[in-house]
């Protein structure tokens, strides 16, 4: 896999194939990135499960937050990083062990090492992105903002939303 | 997906008819709507929130963001090469909300000395009462630049092609000048328009345009853009605050971290176009669309007939001088060779023989030609720059501007040339 540039194709894949997401350092603080990307996500329909040791046991937007990976109750689908790239290969290795199917690491996080482990292992990596930002790429909502999607459809564009309440 | 087939980009001219845009998901309308609505509804009270808070990607309000608007923000954008793009209401208000995110009350900047004479007024004049302070330099060297920064400086500012002068800016030479102090270039790329110039390949960083010249194209409607490239590091110093700290006016929002590689596109417009309030209007936003979908076939049609039109001004006997950086007797040939390829423009100056009345003469003489204060129309246009455009200037910067009494400006239309040019001659043979 190519970590500078991904094909569309292959986001698209994640985003639409997956239903459960971990996000490790989900913060309890509402102006804080990671606060921005569980809200956005969850409204698209994903489960988001917060994980941070700072919060373990409370509630993050309606979710019980948990100290490690290896502590959730239940399968994810995803584990999404919101931590700084040196933390990363403990939580690479956590996202193995637990049968994560995805590790993506946020905006300005990488790490070329921990990204080779999870792909031997068979987890799909995706790295330097924003899943709220990709998914609003691709399904349109980026471009309302006036930002470069680079996105070319001849068909009605599907917007990804889940439906609205009081729509037939 | 790997294969060829799928790493191919699309051209030019594709990108000029498709960015942005798509069938209207609700009516599958091909082109464009305006969607001419000050406000858009909210699904509940939590979905507003999310807005106000820019959690989530949506309409609130067409000050903010507009469907129409944004589809000429997305093209514009991609035709440059860029991240993301803010429209506004014309090229002043897109210069002004450029450097409002980046400016703060006592920070300085330095731009071109040749610029089109209301940003010269706007820089150094209006722009005094932010607590904002200009220090121009002339292009002709890029260590000009260099020389005219202080520690205060957060961009340079310039024209890639200057209007009115002819003058072509080396942009490579100030791009790596302004890396040096850790600052952006701010390209102002109307005259040139993204099928002559991208200034990003160049390395630089923020592109604005008065759209209301050759990307709308037919003089008829107003706005501007700003434009980022994604690529500028606004944390690698500590020199851009309004990025990289906390926002007041969010609670405590920080751009950079939190929107990354368009930080600077989302603080301009949740701030500057937000707060200044000089919003495009989805019409106007739809005339420039419309224009933008030829904009590589008019180009081209002014770039063959300014040439034209210069190389026969060079010879007639009542022209003094042709600053045409298409003609080879051009000091800036070389600079428009390697920047503008497929030509350099179509705005240029003259000198009438005979200065400032006979300039005045000619303006008044041609009976085509449009005299009046606009470029990049399909029609040809011509003005006396001295008596009109630049008249706010002294005489020193009248001259330093390119705009001196003889001179007079030409933006080359799109009729047939010869018809330009036999307009201009019997003009000219009344002076």
């Amino acid at each position: 896999m190519n970590h500078d540039a991904y094909d569309d194709a292959y986001i698209r894949d994640i985003l639409k194939g997956i239903k459960t997401i971990a996000m490790v350092g989900a913060s309890a603080n509402w102006n804080r990135p990671s606060f921005f990307a569980m809200k956005y996500l969850q409204a698209k329909g994903y489960r988001v499960i917060p994980v941070n040791p700072k919060e373990a046991g409370n509630e993050i937007l309606g979710e019980k937050t948990y100290a490690t990976l290896r502590d959730l109750p239940e399968a994810v689908d995803m584990v999404d990083c919101f931590r700084a790239s040196d933390a990363i290969p403990p939580i690479a290795e956590d996202a193995v062990a637990i049968g994560a199917k995805v590790l993506w690491l946020q905006l300005g996080v990488r790490h070329d090492g921990a990204a080779a482990r999870a792909e031997a292992a068979g987890l799909k990596v995706v790295m330097n992105r924003c899943p709220k930002i990709e998914f609003g790429r691709l399904f349109g909502e980026l471009g309302w903002s006036g930002i470069n999607t680079g996105v070319f459809t001849n068909r009605r564009r599907d917007t990804g939303a889940k439906p609205k309440k009081g729509t037939i | 997906m790997n294969d060829d087939k799928a790493k191919r980009r699309y051209g030019f001219e594709t990108l000029s008819i498709h960015s942005g845009a798509a069938p209207d998901p609700t009516t599958g309308a091909r082109a464009t709507p305006i969607y001419q609505t000050t406000a858009f509804v909210f699904d509940d009270v939590d979905h507003a929130a999310s807005l106000f808070n820019l959690q989530t990607f949506g309409y609130i309000y067409s000050r903010l963001t507009n469907p129409t608007v944004a589809v000429l923000e997305e093209r514009v954008s991609a035709l440059e090469g860029g991240r993301g793009a803010v429209a506004c209401a014309s090229g002043h208000a897109a210069q002004l909300l450029a450097l409002f995110t980046l400016m703060e009350p006592g920070d300085e900047f330095v731009a071109s000395r040749k610029l089109y004479g209301g940003s010269i007024t706007q820089f150094g004049q209006s722009f005094k009462k932010f607590g904002w302070t200009c220090h121009f330099a002339d292009p002709a060297d890029p260590e000009n630049f260099r020389k005219a920064l202080t520690p205060k400086c957060k961009a340079i500012f310039l024209e890639v092609l200057a209007n009115p002068g002819g003058v072509v800016v080396d942009l490579e030479a100030v791009a790596k000048i302004a890396k040096e102090a850790g600052i952006p270039v701010i390209v102002d790329n109307t005259l040139a328009t993204p099928y002559l110039c991208r200034p990003f390949d160049w390395g630089c960083d923020i592109v604005v345009h008065s759209a209301t010249k050759y990307l709308g194209g037919h003089g008829n409607s107003m706005a501007g853009i700003v434009v980022e490239s994604g690529k500028f590091n606004w944390a690698q110093n500590d020199k851009f605050p309004s990025l990289t700290k906390p926002t007041p006016s969010y609670h405590g929002l920080t751009f950079y971290e939190t929107f990354g590689d368009f930080g600077y596109t989302m603080k301009t417009r949740a701030e500057g176009l937000r707060d200044l309030g000089p919003a495009l209007s989805p019409f106007n936003a739809f005339m420039i669309l419309t224009g933008i979908e030829t904009l590589a076939l008019r180009m081209e049609r002014h770039v063959a007939n300014a040439q034209k039109v210069a190389e026969f001004l060079e010879k007639h006997p009542k022209v003094a001088w042709v600053s045409y950086a298409g003609l080879k007797s051009s000091p800036y040939h070389a600079l428009a060779k390697k920047y503008l390829p497929k030509g350099p423009g179509a705005v240029f100056t003259f000198g009438v023989k005979g200065g400032y009345d006979a300039g005045i003469k000619v303006v008044e003489g041609v009976q085509m030609l449009s005299h009046l204060a606009n470029i990049g129309d399909t029609r040809s246009l011509i003005i006396h720059p001295a008596s009109t455009t630049h008249r706010q200037l002294a005489k020193e910067q009248l001259v330093a501007a390119g705009a001196g009494p003889d001179v007079v400006r030409l933006s080359i239309g799109l009729e047939t040339a010869e018809d330009i040019m036999a307009d201009l001659d019997q003009a000219l043979s009344k002076t």
